[in-house]
């Protein structure tokens, strides 16, 4: 049927009203461009890598002509405490990675459940000279694509393009059915896949731009590679943009306020956040719930967006992420048209 | 004109069990006006969203223009303008954008300075919709409505919460698009609009229609000539009796309403005159005493009992 099809002049000027309607939201246009770019910044300088903190570590006394040993090192930072109790009391605070009792042998009192306190025993006995610096000689990594800010950055990509789709478009249908504009094209003859397909093609819109002033900061300021080539790059950033989208409309689909929208989105959004590997790689949960975690849009996503910009992938090489992106996009719209309420 | 404008028969909605329209009859021929009146709740915008073919009738049979709505919607649409209430068009753009967008939705229409001039909204074309008082709003939402250079225009309370100047606005506009030949069914329950704008007139309560015809003819049925109404000082109304009111020479009605009665009259001097010696007679103080001509309202009180404004 032809008229199941968009048409043209309406999915303009329809496409033009989002976009006028949005750039002239102040709030709106912090929040798609200027707030990923800002967390993009503060994130990137946090972990792009340079010296690594120094240990927190406390002693009780004098310790006898070991005091100074550990003060010189610049990797130790040290607290010395009158009393045992007070010292103790800093431990269990988290405020000191390792307190020393005694020197030669070395005597610590720590939580081996954290990381820090393991650096901090490891650096106490080589200040001490119970363990020799070369013993611990390294081969730095600094290479690009291979410091923490490599693996961020394509996550933090991933998780704005996800979240602006399911905000932007989830937004504006729940705040135009509550001011009954939905209700009112509906008595024109208005196609209503005209309208569903506006707001994807007025999120693309945005796309051009926020994608365009995050890569250029990634790259450039923050030095992360884009190894991939320009086309791979702006497919997969497009099925992303659209993914989420018709994510955002499923979600809007039947919700009658902002705040119904905001509850949904937060719902769908933040245990992507914390399983789809923008922070930290999803490798860290149990092996057994890897593959559901690849069934994410944003776990997807993210491994393409690695692929291609640390590893270089083509599009050939991140077929089965394609695939699960492609089935986000696919599934949800047509789920959306039949749920779809329209008053 | 064998096709009229629209045509409803036996028109029910049911919303659980409540019966929200119940078998309501309407017929509207070309270049008129109609008011569906009656109070909040009675069914009014349930029945013009049926019309409009946004809520699907339990029974009953609508014909909009010659067509139905299951075999041609999109034709209705582009022969119909619609304004619903309490839509609050996009504020972030402006008059004109506004227009555009829904100027582009039909397959013909009319020139957008044309539209603007006629809603008196020419020099506010820049304007965000977010800086426009309520009238203005209200203003532009006629335009969209008429972009499209409809046949039939469906109008929800166009006026409710408008200041008088703001409503006269409206009037205008409506009056305007009545003289080029266009027809109207409004929804309202204020009488003056239906008065104004209306050549007939169907009052609707509980989801049944109680009367209709000409406001003339509708409020003619009552067979008055003035309706009085009276309120006596603090107390002295105990002394007033119904049946002795009613007795009065001329009086065919009387309605108590907390300290106040309200009687129709079909022969204003003989009643005003019999009351006033009647009030002397029992002892009955004058707060106020009130005369006008019977009102569509007056009709309303009548068969109901209860107010349009309730």
């Amino acid at each position: 049927m032809s008229n199941l099809l968009p048409r043209s002049t309406e999915l303009a000027e329809l496409t033009r009203h989002r976009v006028l309607a949005f750039l002239r939201q102040p709030e709106g246009v912090f929040w798609v461009f200027a707030f990923p770019l800002l967390l993009s910044a503060v994130l990137g300088f946090a972990f792009q890598g340079g010296e690594p903190a120094p240990s927190r570590v406390g002693v009780v006394g004098d310790l006898g002509g070991w005091v100074a040993r550990l003060e010189a090192d610049p990797r130790i930072e040290l607290e010395r405490f009158a009393t045992r109790v007070e010292a103790d009391q800093r431990l269990a605070g988290g405020h000191l990675d390792a307190l020393v009792l005694g020197v030669a042998p070395a005597a610590l009192r720590l939580d081996p459940g954290r990381a820090e306190a393991e650096v901090a025993r490891l650096r106490v006995l080589v200040a001490v000279g119970e363990v020799e610096e070369d013993q611990l000689a390294i081969d730095p990594v600094t290479e690009r694509g291979a410091r923490y800010v490599d693996f961020l950055f394509p996550g933090l990509l991933g998780m704005n393009l996800l979240g602006t789709g399911l905000w932007s478009v989830g937004f504006a249908v729940a705040d135009m059915r509550q001011r009954k504009v939905l209700k009112r094209f509906l008595v024109t003859p208005m196609r209503r896949s005209s309208f569903l397909a506006s707001l994807i093609t007025a999120r693309l819109a945005f796309l051009a731009g926020e994608l365009i002033l995050l890569t250029a900061f990634g790259v450039w300021v923050l030095d992360v590679p884009l190894r991939t080539s320009v086309f791979t790059f702006a497919a997969l950033t497009v099925l992303g943009a659209v993914g989420s989208s018709t994510l955002g409309l499923l979600v809007a689909s039947r919700t009658k306020t902002i705040e119904g929208v905001s509850g949904l989105v937060n719902l769908v959004i933040v245990p992507m956040w914390l399983g789809s590997g923008v922070f930290f790689s999803y490798e860290r949960f149990p092996e057994a719930i890897h593959p559901l975690l690849r069934l994410l849009p944003l776990t997807a996503l993210n491994d393409a967006l690695r692929a291609g910009m640390i590893d270089g992938a083509g599009l050939g090489q991140m077929l089965p992420e394609l695939a699960v992106l492609t089935a986000w996009m696919v599934i949800p719209f047509f789920l959306a048209l039949r749920v779809f309420r329209w008053a | 004109m064998s096709v009229p404008a629209l045509r409803a028969t036996g028109l029910v909605k049911r919303f659980g069990d409540l019966t929200a329209v119940d078998g309501l009859e309407l017929e509207l021929a070309r270049g008129m006006c109609l008011a569906l009146l009656g109070p909040n709740g009675a069914g009014k915008t349930t029945t013009i969203e049926m019309l409009e073919g946004l809520t699907r009738p339990d029974a009953g049979e609508i014909e909009i223009l010659g067509r139905t709505w299951s075999t041609d919607a999109e034709g209705i649409r582009e022969r119909i303008g619609v304004q619903l209430q309490e839509t609050r068009l996009q504020e972030k753009v402006t008059v004109l954008e506004t227009l555009r967008l829904f100027r582009s939705f039909y397959r013909d229409g009319r020139d957008l300075a044309e539209v603007l001039e006629v809603v008196g909204l020419t020099d506010k074309r820049d304007a965000r919709v977010e800086t426009l008082s309520g009238g203005q709003h209200q203003r532009l939402s006629l335009a969209c409505a008429l972009v499209s250079r409809p046949e039939l225009l469906f109008l929800d309370e166009p006026t409710t919460g408008l200041d008088p100047q703001a409503r006269r606005r409206v009037w205008e506009i409506v009056a305007g698009f009545k003289q080029e030949g266009g027809t109207v069914l409004l929804t309202t329950h204020y009488m003056d609009e239906a008065e104004r704008l209306a050549d007939d007139v169907v009052i609707i309560d509980a989801g049944k229609i109680i009367a209709k015809g000409s406001p003339a003819a509708v409020i003619g049925s009552l067979h008055a000539e003035s309706i009085v109404e009276l309120h006596p000082r603090d107390g002295t109304g105990d002394r007033l009796v119904d049946s002795a009111l009613l007795a009065l020479r001329g009086v065919s009605e009387v309605r108590r309403e907390g300290s106040a009665f309200t009687l129709v009259v079909t022969d204003t001097q003989a009643s005003v005159g019999a009351l006033l010696g009647h009030l002397t007679d029992v002892g009955v103080e004058l707060e106020s005493l009130q005369t006008h001509s019977p009102t569509l309202e007056d009709v309303f009180v009548a068969l109901t009992g209860k107010h349009l404004r309730e």
